[in-house]
Protein backbone atom coordinates (compact mmCIF):
# COMPACT_ATOMS: atom_id res chain seq x y z
CA UNK A 1 0.00 0.00 0.00
CA UNK A 2 2.65 2.59 1.03
CA UNK A 3 4.49 2.05 -1.91
CA UNK A 4 2.00 2.93 -4.29
CA UNK A 5 0.28 5.28 -2.55
CA UNK A 6 2.65 7.92 -3.76
CA UNK A 7 2.04 7.06 -7.48
CA UNK A 8 -1.80 7.09 -6.90
CA UNK A 9 -2.53 9.71 -4.68
CA UNK A 10 -6.56 9.06 -5.16
CA UNK A 11 -6.10 6.02 -2.65
CA UNK A 12 -6.91 6.69 0.64
CA UNK A 13 -4.91 6.14 3.65
CA UNK A 14 -6.89 6.44 6.17
CA UNK A 15 -8.54 3.33 7.84
CA UNK A 16 -11.68 2.05 6.94
CA UNK A 17 -13.37 2.02 10.56
CA UNK A 18 -16.23 0.23 9.14
CA UNK A 19 -14.22 -2.45 8.18
CA UNK A 20 -11.91 -2.69 11.25
CA UNK A 21 -15.19 -2.66 13.74
CA UNK A 22 -16.92 -5.42 11.13
CA UNK A 23 -13.87 -7.68 11.18
CA UNK A 24 -13.46 -6.77 15.33
CA UNK A 25 -17.12 -8.06 16.01
CA UNK A 26 -17.16 -11.28 13.83
CA UNK A 27 -13.66 -11.72 15.60
CA UNK A 28 -15.28 -11.26 18.77
CA UNK A 29 -18.39 -13.40 18.21
CA UNK A 30 -16.35 -16.36 16.88
CA UNK A 31 -13.81 -16.24 20.18
CA UNK A 32 -17.13 -15.50 22.48
CA UNK A 33 -18.65 -19.18 20.99
CA UNK A 34 -15.55 -20.68 21.71
CA UNK A 35 -15.46 -18.81 25.48
CA UNK A 36 -18.76 -20.23 26.49
CA UNK A 37 -18.13 -23.97 25.64
CA UNK A 38 -15.19 -23.33 27.16
CA UNK A 39 -17.30 -21.73 30.11
CA UNK A 40 -19.75 -24.66 30.02
CA UNK A 41 -17.06 -27.29 30.37
CA UNK A 42 -15.07 -25.62 32.92
CA UNK A 43 -18.46 -25.38 34.83
CA UNK A 44 -19.26 -29.41 34.79
CA UNK A 45 -15.94 -30.01 35.44
CA UNK A 46 -15.60 -27.71 38.35
CA UNK A 47 -18.91 -28.51 39.80
CA UNK A 48 -18.32 -32.69 39.05
CA UNK A 49 -15.28 -32.41 40.96
CA UNK A 50 -16.61 -33.15 44.65
CA UNK A 51 -18.46 -36.06 43.17
CA UNK A 52 -15.32 -37.57 41.27
CA UNK A 53 -13.08 -37.48 44.14
CA UNK A 54 -15.34 -38.53 46.35
CA UNK A 55 -15.78 -41.91 48.64
CA UNK A 56 -18.29 -44.03 46.39
CA UNK A 57 -20.28 -45.20 49.78
CA UNK A 58 -21.62 -41.31 49.97
CA UNK A 59 -22.75 -40.62 46.68
CA UNK A 60 -26.16 -41.53 45.93
CA UNK A 61 -27.51 -44.73 45.84
CA UNK A 62 -24.41 -45.56 47.73
CA UNK A 63 -22.02 -47.43 45.14
CA UNK A 64 -20.53 -44.93 44.05
CA UNK A 65 -20.47 -42.73 41.01
CA UNK A 66 -20.27 -44.69 38.41
CA UNK A 67 -22.74 -46.89 38.96
CA UNK A 68 -25.12 -43.85 39.61
CA UNK A 69 -24.31 -42.57 36.05
CA UNK A 70 -24.08 -45.67 33.99
CA UNK A 71 -27.78 -47.06 33.91
CA UNK A 72 -28.75 -42.99 33.10
CA UNK A 73 -26.16 -43.14 30.51
CA UNK A 74 -27.89 -46.42 29.08
CA UNK A 75 -31.60 -45.40 29.98
CA UNK A 76 -30.38 -42.22 27.38
CA UNK A 77 -28.66 -43.87 24.61
CA UNK A 78 -31.33 -46.53 24.86
CA UNK A 79 -34.47 -43.74 23.90
CA UNK A 80 -32.72 -41.91 22.16
CA UNK A 81 -31.89 -44.69 19.63
CA UNK A 82 -35.10 -45.81 19.74
CA UNK A 83 -36.14 -42.17 18.75
CA UNK A 84 -33.79 -42.43 16.06
CA UNK A 85 -34.85 -45.81 14.47
CA UNK A 86 -38.51 -44.83 14.27
CA UNK A 87 -37.31 -40.91 12.78
CA UNK A 88 -35.14 -41.47 10.55
CA UNK A 89 -36.69 -43.63 7.78
CA UNK A 90 -40.03 -41.77 8.89
CA UNK A 91 -38.56 -38.19 8.17
CA UNK A 92 -36.86 -38.95 4.88
CA UNK A 93 -39.73 -40.75 3.84
CA UNK A 94 -41.75 -37.53 4.29
CA UNK A 95 -39.16 -35.39 2.97
CA UNK A 96 -39.31 -37.66 -0.21
CA UNK A 97 -42.77 -37.44 -0.46
CA UNK A 98 -42.56 -33.43 0.07
CA UNK A 99 -39.24 -32.98 -2.34
CA UNK A 100 -40.36 -36.11 -5.31
CA UNK A 101 -43.72 -37.06 -5.07
CA UNK A 102 -46.22 -34.48 -3.70
CA UNK A 103 -47.95 -32.16 -5.97
CA UNK A 104 -46.93 -28.88 -4.99
CA UNK A 105 -49.68 -27.43 -3.20
CA UNK A 106 -49.75 -30.43 -0.98
CA UNK A 107 -46.26 -30.39 -0.54
CA UNK A 108 -45.99 -26.95 1.15
CA UNK A 109 -49.29 -27.66 2.79
CA UNK A 110 -47.50 -30.73 4.48
CA UNK A 111 -44.11 -28.89 5.20
CA UNK A 112 -45.99 -26.36 7.07
CA UNK A 113 -47.62 -29.27 9.22
CA UNK A 114 -43.91 -30.46 9.91
CA UNK A 115 -42.40 -27.00 10.90
CA UNK A 116 -45.56 -26.59 13.04
CA UNK A 117 -44.50 -29.87 14.78
CA UNK A 118 -41.70 -28.30 15.93
CA UNK A 119 -43.25 -25.25 17.68
CA UNK A 120 -44.93 -27.56 20.14
CA UNK A 121 -43.53 -27.29 23.33
CA UNK A 122 -42.22 -30.49 24.94
CA UNK A 123 -44.02 -30.03 28.14
CA UNK A 124 -47.53 -31.23 25.60
CA UNK A 125 -45.42 -33.93 24.06
CA UNK A 126 -45.11 -35.30 27.13
CA UNK A 127 -48.95 -34.98 28.71
CA UNK A 128 -49.75 -35.96 25.44
CA UNK A 129 -47.58 -39.33 25.93
CA UNK A 130 -49.01 -39.84 28.95
CA UNK A 131 -52.34 -39.51 28.42
CA UNK A 132 -52.56 -40.66 24.80
CA UNK A 133 -49.29 -42.81 23.55
CA UNK A 134 -48.99 -44.63 27.08
CA UNK A 135 -52.57 -45.99 26.85
CA UNK A 136 -52.28 -46.85 23.23
CA UNK A 137 -49.08 -48.41 23.64
CA UNK A 138 -50.57 -51.35 26.23
CA UNK A 139 -51.84 -53.80 23.53
CA UNK A 140 -49.43 -53.48 21.03
CA UNK A 141 -46.59 -53.65 24.17
CA UNK A 142 -48.13 -56.76 24.18
CA UNK A 143 -48.69 -58.35 20.93
CA UNK A 144 -44.84 -57.73 20.99
CA UNK A 145 -44.28 -59.38 24.09
CA UNK A 146 -46.52 -62.16 23.00
CA UNK A 147 -44.79 -62.74 19.63
CA UNK A 148 -41.54 -61.11 19.43
CA UNK A 149 -40.66 -62.03 23.43
CA UNK A 150 -37.31 -63.92 22.31
CA UNK A 151 -35.76 -60.37 21.56
CA UNK A 152 -34.54 -59.12 25.25
CA UNK A 153 -36.37 -56.00 24.02
CA UNK A 154 -39.97 -57.11 24.92
CA UNK A 155 -40.33 -59.19 28.79
CA UNK A 156 -42.50 -61.35 29.61
CA UNK A 157 -44.74 -58.90 31.56
CA UNK A 158 -45.51 -55.85 29.50
CA UNK A 159 -46.40 -52.51 31.85
CA UNK A 160 -50.15 -51.80 32.35
CA UNK A 161 -49.39 -47.94 32.26
CA UNK A 162 -47.87 -47.96 29.16
CA UNK A 163 -45.11 -45.16 30.69
CA UNK A 164 -42.40 -47.31 29.11
CA UNK A 165 -39.03 -46.59 27.46
CA UNK A 166 -40.72 -47.40 24.01
CA UNK A 167 -43.49 -44.97 24.76
CA UNK A 168 -40.48 -42.13 25.50
CA UNK A 169 -38.40 -43.69 22.47
CA UNK A 170 -41.68 -43.30 20.11
CA UNK A 171 -43.02 -39.29 22.02
CA UNK A 172 -39.35 -38.13 21.52
CA UNK A 173 -39.18 -39.56 17.57
CA UNK A 174 -42.18 -37.45 16.95
CA UNK A 175 -40.12 -34.50 18.66
CA UNK A 176 -37.23 -34.58 16.47
CA UNK A 177 -39.43 -35.72 13.07
CA UNK A 178 -39.56 -31.62 11.96
CA UNK A 179 -35.81 -30.49 12.33
CA UNK A 180 -34.96 -34.01 10.95
CA UNK A 181 -37.57 -33.23 7.92
CA UNK A 182 -36.40 -29.98 7.66
CA UNK A 183 -32.89 -30.74 6.82
CA UNK A 184 -34.02 -33.95 4.66
CA UNK A 185 -36.01 -31.81 2.83
CA UNK A 186 -33.84 -28.75 1.86
CA UNK A 187 -30.53 -31.56 1.20
CA UNK A 188 -33.07 -33.90 -1.29
CA UNK A 189 -34.09 -30.10 -3.21
CA UNK A 190 -30.45 -28.90 -3.70
CA UNK A 191 -30.12 -32.57 -5.79
CA UNK A 192 -29.13 -30.87 -9.23
CA UNK A 193 -31.16 -31.20 -11.79
CA UNK A 194 -28.51 -32.61 -13.47
CA UNK A 195 -28.08 -35.74 -11.84
CA UNK A 196 -31.82 -36.50 -11.47
CA UNK A 197 -31.59 -36.21 -15.65
CA UNK A 198 -28.58 -38.56 -15.66
CA UNK A 199 -30.53 -41.05 -13.72
CA UNK A 200 -33.81 -40.99 -16.02
CA UNK A 201 -32.53 -40.98 -19.13
CA UNK A 202 -30.20 -43.82 -18.48
CA UNK A 203 -34.30 -45.42 -17.90
CA UNK A 204 -34.75 -45.31 -14.23
CA UNK A 205 -38.47 -45.44 -12.78
CA UNK A 206 -38.99 -42.36 -10.35
CA UNK A 207 -37.90 -44.56 -7.56
CA UNK A 208 -34.62 -45.92 -9.05
CA UNK A 209 -33.78 -42.00 -9.68
CA UNK A 210 -34.39 -41.43 -6.22
CA UNK A 211 -31.67 -44.54 -5.50
CA UNK A 212 -29.45 -43.62 -7.42
CA UNK A 213 -28.95 -39.69 -7.63
CA UNK A 214 -31.54 -38.11 -4.42
CA UNK A 215 -30.04 -40.41 -1.30
CA UNK A 216 -26.66 -40.45 -2.48
CA UNK A 217 -26.38 -37.13 -2.73
CA UNK A 218 -28.34 -36.58 0.44
CA UNK A 219 -26.59 -38.87 2.71
CA UNK A 220 -24.31 -36.46 4.73
CA UNK A 221 -27.27 -34.31 5.34
CA UNK A 222 -28.91 -37.04 6.48
CA UNK A 223 -26.90 -38.17 8.91
CA UNK A 224 -26.35 -34.19 10.01
CA UNK A 225 -30.34 -34.27 10.51
CA UNK A 226 -29.88 -37.39 12.28
CA UNK A 227 -27.64 -36.42 14.69
CA UNK A 228 -29.31 -32.96 15.17
CA UNK A 229 -32.22 -35.05 16.16
CA UNK A 230 -30.06 -37.31 18.30
CA UNK A 231 -28.60 -34.22 20.12
CA UNK A 232 -32.17 -33.24 20.80
CA UNK A 233 -33.27 -36.44 21.91
CA UNK A 234 -30.53 -37.16 24.81
CA UNK A 235 -31.13 -33.66 26.00
CA UNK A 236 -34.75 -34.15 26.37
CA UNK A 237 -35.80 -33.37 29.72
CA UNK A 238 -39.40 -32.61 30.41
CA UNK A 239 -41.29 -35.39 27.89
CA UNK A 240 -39.24 -38.08 29.40
CA UNK A 241 -39.85 -36.88 32.91
CA UNK A 242 -43.62 -37.03 32.63
CA UNK A 243 -43.80 -40.01 31.05
CA UNK A 244 -41.65 -42.37 32.28
CA UNK A 245 -41.95 -44.83 35.64
CA UNK A 246 -38.19 -45.34 36.68
CA UNK A 247 -36.66 -47.67 38.44
CA UNK A 248 -32.67 -47.84 39.42
CA UNK A 249 -30.59 -49.86 36.98
CA UNK A 250 -30.16 -51.13 33.66
CA UNK A 251 -33.06 -52.25 32.26
CA UNK A 252 -32.95 -53.86 28.42
CA UNK A 253 -36.97 -54.30 28.57
CA UNK A 254 -38.54 -51.60 26.87
CA UNK A 255 -41.70 -52.25 27.32
CA UNK A 256 -41.85 -53.82 30.98
CA UNK A 257 -42.70 -51.83 34.33
CA UNK A 258 -38.87 -51.25 34.80
CA UNK A 259 -37.28 -48.30 32.79
CA UNK A 260 -33.62 -46.47 33.35
CA UNK A 261 -34.16 -43.40 33.89
CA UNK A 262 -32.46 -40.71 31.36
CA UNK A 263 -30.05 -37.90 32.56
CA UNK A 264 -31.53 -34.59 31.80
CA UNK A 265 -35.15 -36.43 33.12
CA UNK A 266 -32.96 -37.45 36.32
CA UNK A 267 -31.33 -33.80 37.09
CA UNK A 268 -34.30 -32.68 36.44
CA UNK A 269 -36.68 -35.00 38.79
CA UNK A 270 -33.90 -35.22 41.37
CA UNK A 271 -32.03 -30.90 40.98
CA UNK A 272 -35.03 -29.90 43.41
CA UNK A 273 -34.29 -32.21 46.48
CA UNK A 274 -30.87 -32.54 46.52
CA UNK A 275 -28.07 -30.17 48.23
CA UNK A 276 -24.51 -30.97 48.92
CA UNK A 277 -22.61 -34.01 47.53
CA UNK A 278 -25.67 -34.77 45.33
CA UNK A 279 -25.93 -31.70 43.60
CA UNK A 280 -22.16 -32.49 42.37
CA UNK A 281 -23.66 -35.81 41.19
CA UNK A 282 -26.45 -34.74 39.09
CA UNK A 283 -23.64 -32.03 37.85
CA UNK A 284 -21.96 -35.00 36.99
CA UNK A 285 -24.42 -36.63 34.98
CA UNK A 286 -24.56 -33.77 33.19
CA UNK A 287 -21.14 -33.65 31.90
CA UNK A 288 -21.33 -37.42 31.06
CA UNK A 289 -24.60 -36.18 29.25
CA UNK A 290 -22.22 -32.95 27.53
CA UNK A 291 -19.33 -35.64 26.49
CA UNK A 292 -21.74 -38.10 24.86
CA UNK A 293 -23.27 -35.70 22.59
CA UNK A 294 -19.80 -34.46 21.80
CA UNK A 295 -18.79 -38.05 20.84
CA UNK A 296 -22.22 -38.36 18.94
CA UNK A 297 -21.51 -35.34 16.89
CA UNK A 298 -17.56 -36.30 16.38
CA UNK A 299 -18.96 -39.61 15.21
CA UNK A 300 -21.41 -37.47 12.76
CA UNK A 301 -18.71 -35.66 11.29
CA UNK A 302 -16.02 -38.40 10.87
CA UNK A 303 -18.88 -40.70 8.92
CA UNK A 304 -19.51 -37.61 6.96
CA UNK A 305 -15.32 -36.90 6.04
CA UNK A 306 -14.97 -40.65 5.52
CA UNK A 307 -17.34 -40.51 2.23
CA UNK A 308 -16.28 -36.58 1.41
CA UNK A 309 -14.52 -37.99 -1.98
CA UNK A 310 -17.69 -39.79 -3.40
CA UNK A 311 -20.19 -36.81 -1.97
CA UNK A 312 -21.69 -34.43 -4.10
CA UNK A 313 -19.83 -31.92 -2.88
CA UNK A 314 -17.65 -30.85 -6.11
CA UNK B 1 -29.05 -50.95 -32.37
CA UNK B 2 -28.94 -48.26 -35.21
CA UNK B 3 -33.12 -47.54 -35.69
CA UNK B 4 -34.61 -44.50 -38.14
CA UNK B 5 -36.83 -41.85 -36.22
CA UNK B 6 -39.33 -40.69 -37.88
CA UNK B 7 -41.20 -37.11 -36.57
CA UNK B 8 -44.15 -36.39 -38.03
CA UNK B 9 -46.74 -33.17 -36.86
CA UNK B 10 -44.97 -32.55 -33.64
CA UNK B 11 -45.99 -30.10 -31.57
CA UNK B 12 -44.29 -29.56 -28.29
CA UNK B 13 -46.35 -27.53 -25.75
CA UNK B 14 -45.44 -26.44 -21.89
CA UNK B 15 -49.10 -25.93 -20.29
CA UNK B 16 -50.77 -23.78 -23.05
CA UNK B 17 -47.35 -22.81 -24.66
CA UNK B 18 -46.93 -23.99 -27.81
CA UNK B 19 -42.93 -24.19 -27.72
CA UNK B 20 -42.27 -26.35 -30.51
CA UNK B 21 -44.46 -26.40 -33.92
CA UNK B 22 -45.08 -28.57 -36.60
CA UNK B 23 -41.51 -30.82 -37.24
CA UNK B 24 -41.35 -33.50 -39.63
CA UNK B 25 -37.88 -35.39 -39.87
CA UNK B 26 -36.44 -38.59 -40.91
CA UNK B 27 -33.39 -39.23 -38.83
CA UNK B 28 -31.40 -41.80 -40.51
CA UNK B 29 -29.86 -44.36 -38.35
CA UNK B 30 -26.03 -44.93 -38.70
CA UNK B 31 -25.53 -41.36 -39.40
CA UNK B 32 -25.28 -38.40 -37.47
CA UNK B 33 -27.61 -35.51 -37.59
CA UNK B 34 -26.86 -31.99 -36.07
CA UNK B 35 -29.76 -29.25 -34.74
CA UNK B 36 -28.73 -26.11 -34.95
CA UNK B 37 -30.38 -22.69 -34.57
CA UNK B 38 -29.95 -19.62 -32.62
CA UNK B 39 -30.98 -19.83 -28.58
CA UNK B 40 -34.47 -20.82 -27.49
CA UNK B 41 -35.60 -21.59 -30.66
CA UNK B 42 -36.75 -24.93 -29.18
CA UNK B 43 -33.97 -27.26 -30.49
CA UNK B 44 -33.02 -28.53 -27.00
CA UNK B 45 -36.87 -29.32 -26.43
CA UNK B 46 -37.29 -31.23 -29.56
CA UNK B 47 -34.35 -32.91 -29.05
CA UNK B 48 -35.85 -34.06 -25.33
CA UNK B 49 -38.89 -35.11 -26.66
CA UNK B 50 -37.02 -37.70 -28.82
CA UNK B 51 -36.31 -39.27 -25.39
CA UNK B 52 -39.68 -38.31 -23.71
CA UNK B 53 -37.02 -36.49 -21.19
CA UNK B 54 -39.19 -32.69 -21.53
CA UNK B 55 -41.78 -34.94 -19.00
CA UNK B 56 -39.34 -34.39 -16.50
CA UNK B 57 -40.39 -30.21 -16.41
CA UNK B 58 -44.10 -30.16 -15.32
CA UNK B 59 -46.71 -29.45 -17.83
CA UNK B 60 -45.18 -30.55 -20.74
CA UNK B 61 -46.53 -32.50 -23.47
CA UNK B 62 -46.64 -33.03 -27.25
CA UNK B 63 -49.10 -33.80 -30.12
CA UNK B 64 -48.02 -36.02 -33.31
CA UNK B 65 -45.74 -38.94 -33.95
CA UNK B 66 -42.39 -39.63 -33.02
CA UNK B 67 -41.62 -43.27 -34.45
CA UNK B 68 -38.41 -45.50 -33.88
CA UNK B 69 -38.91 -48.45 -35.82
CA UNK B 70 -42.36 -47.93 -36.71
CA UNK B 71 -42.95 -48.21 -32.84
CA UNK B 72 -44.77 -44.52 -31.78
CA UNK B 73 -43.07 -43.43 -28.30
CA UNK B 74 -46.01 -41.31 -28.09
CA UNK B 75 -48.37 -44.69 -28.41
CA UNK B 76 -50.79 -45.07 -25.19
CA UNK B 77 -49.55 -47.46 -23.20
CA UNK B 78 -45.55 -46.70 -23.74
CA UNK B 79 -43.50 -46.80 -20.92
CA UNK B 80 -41.44 -43.13 -20.75
CA UNK B 81 -38.98 -45.34 -18.53
CA UNK B 82 -38.78 -48.16 -21.69
CA UNK B 83 -38.16 -45.60 -24.24
CA UNK B 84 -35.24 -44.10 -22.23
CA UNK B 85 -33.62 -47.14 -22.17
CA UNK B 86 -33.71 -47.48 -26.13
CA UNK B 87 -32.94 -43.67 -26.47
CA UNK B 88 -29.60 -42.51 -24.55
CA UNK B 89 -28.91 -39.07 -23.62
CA UNK B 90 -25.81 -37.14 -22.98
CA UNK B 91 -26.10 -33.93 -21.58
CA UNK B 92 -24.41 -30.36 -22.00
CA UNK B 93 -22.93 -30.57 -18.88
CA UNK B 94 -20.84 -33.90 -17.68
CA UNK B 95 -23.02 -35.31 -15.09
CA UNK B 96 -21.14 -38.52 -13.94
CA UNK B 97 -23.05 -39.62 -10.40
CA UNK B 98 -20.65 -38.16 -8.39
CA UNK B 99 -21.40 -40.69 -5.42
CA UNK B 100 -20.22 -43.67 -7.72
CA UNK B 101 -16.98 -44.92 -8.62
CA UNK B 102 -16.15 -44.74 -12.79
CA UNK B 103 -16.71 -48.34 -12.74
CA UNK B 104 -20.35 -48.22 -11.47
CA UNK B 105 -21.41 -45.16 -13.71
CA UNK B 106 -20.67 -47.24 -16.36
CA UNK B 107 -22.38 -50.04 -14.86
CA UNK B 108 -25.21 -47.73 -13.75
CA UNK B 109 -27.78 -48.37 -16.18
CA UNK B 110 -27.25 -51.90 -16.79
CA UNK B 111 -28.20 -52.31 -13.34
CA UNK B 112 -31.69 -50.63 -13.72
CA UNK B 113 -32.70 -53.73 -15.86
CA UNK B 114 -32.45 -55.78 -13.17
CA UNK B 115 -31.05 -59.00 -15.53
CA UNK B 116 -28.35 -60.85 -12.65
CA UNK B 117 -24.69 -60.36 -14.36
CA UNK B 118 -21.77 -62.21 -13.91
CA UNK B 119 -18.76 -60.32 -12.52
CA UNK B 120 -16.61 -61.09 -15.82
CA UNK B 121 -19.50 -60.26 -17.60
CA UNK B 122 -19.78 -56.91 -16.27
CA UNK B 123 -15.86 -56.14 -16.42
CA UNK B 124 -16.09 -56.76 -20.04
CA UNK B 125 -18.74 -54.42 -20.18
CA UNK B 126 -17.07 -51.90 -18.53
CA UNK B 127 -14.14 -52.27 -20.73
CA UNK B 128 -15.95 -52.26 -23.96
CA UNK B 129 -17.94 -49.13 -22.73
CA UNK B 130 -14.93 -47.20 -21.95
CA UNK B 131 -13.12 -48.46 -24.86
CA UNK B 132 -15.90 -47.60 -27.26
CA UNK B 133 -15.61 -43.83 -25.38
CA UNK B 134 -12.28 -44.07 -25.84
CA UNK B 135 -11.44 -43.29 -21.95
CA UNK B 136 -10.22 -46.85 -20.86
CA UNK B 137 -6.61 -46.49 -21.49
CA UNK B 138 -6.66 -43.35 -19.58
CA UNK B 139 -9.00 -44.97 -16.19
CA UNK B 140 -8.35 -48.59 -16.64
CA UNK B 141 -5.82 -48.00 -13.50
CA UNK B 142 -8.38 -46.29 -11.42
CA UNK B 143 -11.74 -47.54 -11.90
CA UNK B 144 -12.67 -47.80 -8.11
CA UNK B 145 -12.23 -43.80 -8.37
CA UNK B 146 -14.76 -41.46 -8.34
CA UNK B 147 -16.18 -40.10 -11.51
CA UNK B 148 -16.34 -37.05 -10.51
CA UNK B 149 -12.00 -36.76 -10.02
CA UNK B 150 -12.09 -36.77 -13.82
CA UNK B 151 -10.85 -33.88 -16.16
CA UNK B 152 -14.71 -32.30 -17.51
CA UNK B 153 -13.72 -34.22 -20.64
CA UNK B 154 -12.95 -36.87 -19.49
CA UNK B 155 -16.51 -37.02 -17.10
CA UNK B 156 -18.53 -36.42 -20.57
CA UNK B 157 -16.91 -39.29 -21.84
CA UNK B 158 -17.47 -41.57 -19.49
CA UNK B 159 -21.29 -40.09 -19.35
CA UNK B 160 -21.11 -41.18 -23.04
CA UNK B 161 -19.83 -45.09 -22.06
CA UNK B 162 -22.18 -45.25 -19.65
CA UNK B 163 -25.21 -43.97 -22.44
CA UNK B 164 -23.72 -46.43 -24.68
CA UNK B 165 -23.02 -49.47 -22.21
CA UNK B 166 -27.12 -50.35 -21.96
CA UNK B 167 -27.07 -50.90 -25.97
CA UNK B 168 -29.25 -47.95 -27.02
CA UNK B 169 -30.42 -47.61 -30.45
CA UNK B 170 -30.23 -44.17 -30.40
CA UNK B 171 -28.02 -41.74 -28.74
CA UNK B 172 -29.21 -37.76 -28.28
CA UNK B 173 -26.47 -35.47 -27.43
CA UNK B 174 -27.59 -32.06 -25.71
CA UNK B 175 -24.58 -29.91 -26.84
CA UNK B 176 -21.96 -31.80 -25.51
CA UNK B 177 -19.18 -30.01 -25.90
CA UNK B 178 -19.91 -26.38 -24.77
CA UNK B 179 -18.76 -26.69 -21.44
CA UNK B 180 -15.41 -28.72 -22.49
CA UNK B 181 -11.89 -27.40 -23.71
CA UNK B 182 -10.76 -27.32 -27.06
CA UNK B 183 -8.74 -30.40 -26.82
CA UNK B 184 -11.76 -32.29 -25.04
CA UNK B 185 -14.18 -31.10 -27.82
CA UNK B 186 -11.82 -32.53 -30.41
CA UNK B 187 -11.68 -35.84 -28.35
CA UNK B 188 -16.06 -36.20 -28.42
CA UNK B 189 -15.94 -35.29 -31.89
CA UNK B 190 -13.74 -38.09 -32.86
CA UNK B 191 -15.45 -39.97 -30.77
CA UNK B 192 -18.93 -38.90 -32.36
CA UNK B 193 -17.53 -39.94 -35.60
CA UNK B 194 -17.03 -43.28 -34.30
CA UNK B 195 -19.50 -44.12 -32.78
CA UNK B 196 -21.99 -43.13 -35.64
CA UNK B 197 -20.80 -47.04 -37.19
CA UNK B 198 -23.33 -48.26 -34.52
CA UNK B 199 -25.84 -45.66 -33.54
CA UNK B 200 -28.15 -43.01 -35.04
CA UNK B 201 -26.78 -40.18 -33.26
CA UNK B 202 -28.58 -36.47 -32.72
CA UNK B 203 -26.34 -33.48 -31.68
CA UNK B 204 -27.94 -30.51 -30.63
CA UNK B 205 -24.82 -27.80 -30.97
CA UNK B 206 -24.32 -23.99 -31.01
CA UNK B 207 -21.13 -24.34 -32.81
CA UNK B 208 -21.64 -24.19 -36.30
CA UNK B 209 -18.26 -25.45 -37.30
CA UNK B 210 -18.86 -28.43 -35.03
CA UNK B 211 -22.20 -29.37 -36.62
CA UNK B 212 -20.34 -29.17 -40.14
CA UNK B 213 -17.53 -31.43 -38.89
CA UNK B 214 -19.50 -34.15 -37.75
CA UNK B 215 -22.71 -34.37 -39.03
CA UNK B 216 -23.90 -35.60 -41.69
CA UNK B 217 -27.48 -33.97 -41.76
CA UNK B 218 -28.33 -30.47 -40.23
CA UNK B 219 -31.28 -29.47 -39.39
CA UNK B 220 -31.87 -25.62 -38.84
CA UNK B 221 -34.14 -24.53 -35.92
CA UNK B 222 -35.70 -20.93 -35.54
CA UNK B 223 -38.82 -18.95 -34.50
CA UNK B 224 -39.92 -15.85 -36.25
CA UNK B 225 -40.04 -14.01 -33.14
CA UNK B 226 -39.89 -14.62 -28.80
CA UNK B 227 -42.85 -15.47 -27.66
CA UNK B 228 -43.96 -17.69 -31.12
CA UNK B 229 -43.37 -20.87 -31.57
CA UNK B 230 -39.64 -22.52 -33.02
CA UNK B 231 -40.19 -24.22 -35.59
CA UNK B 232 -37.51 -26.52 -38.05
CA UNK B 233 -36.93 -24.05 -41.05
CA UNK B 234 -34.54 -26.19 -42.96
CA UNK B 235 -33.43 -29.84 -42.69
CA UNK B 236 -30.97 -31.13 -45.60
CA UNK B 237 -27.52 -32.79 -45.71
CA UNK B 238 -24.37 -30.84 -44.03
CA UNK B 239 -23.08 -30.73 -47.06
CA UNK B 240 -25.98 -28.78 -48.87
CA UNK B 241 -27.39 -26.55 -45.39
CA UNK B 242 -23.01 -24.87 -45.49
CA UNK B 243 -22.76 -24.78 -49.12
CA UNK B 244 -26.08 -24.02 -50.81
CA UNK B 245 -28.65 -23.39 -48.32
CA UNK B 246 -32.44 -23.63 -49.74
CA UNK B 247 -33.73 -20.74 -47.29
CA UNK B 248 -32.59 -16.87 -46.63
CA UNK B 249 -33.12 -17.04 -42.48
CA UNK B 250 -30.23 -20.48 -42.69
CA UNK B 251 -28.30 -18.42 -44.76
CA UNK B 252 -28.39 -15.35 -42.78
CA UNK B 253 -27.88 -17.60 -39.67
CA UNK B 254 -24.93 -19.45 -40.89
CA UNK B 255 -23.18 -16.92 -42.14
CA UNK B 256 -23.20 -15.24 -38.76
CA UNK B 257 -25.54 -12.62 -39.65
CA UNK B 258 -27.55 -13.07 -36.36
CA UNK B 259 -27.89 -15.81 -33.51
Amino acid sequence: MSTTSADRPTTRETPRYGDRVFAGLATGAGVLILVVLAGVAGFLLWQALPALTAAPEDVRGGEGLFSYIYPLAFGTILTALIALVIATPLSVGIALFITHYAPRRIALALGYVVDLLAAVPSIIYGLWGVYVVAPASVPVATWLSQWLGFLPFFGPDPSASGRTTLVVGVVLAIMILPVMTAVNREVFLQTPTLHEEASLALGATRWEMIRMAVIPFGRSGVISGAMLGLGRALGETMAVAIILSVAAGVHLDIIGTANSGTIAADIALQFPESSGLDVNTLVASGLVLFFITLLVNMAARWIIARRAEFSGAN
Amino acid sequence: MAKRIDVKDLDIYYGDFLAVKGVNMVIEPRAVTALIGPSGCGKSTFLRTLNRMHEVIPGARVSGEVRVDDQDLYAPGVDPVGVRRRVGMVFQRPNPFPTMSIYDNVVAGVKLNSTRMKKSEMDDLVEGSLKGANLWKEVKDRLDKPGSGLSGGQQQRLCIARTIAVKPDVVLMDEPCSALDPISTLAIEDLINELKSDYTIVIVTHNMQQAARVSDMTGFFNLKATGEPGHLVEYDDTQKIFSNPGQKATEDYISGRFG
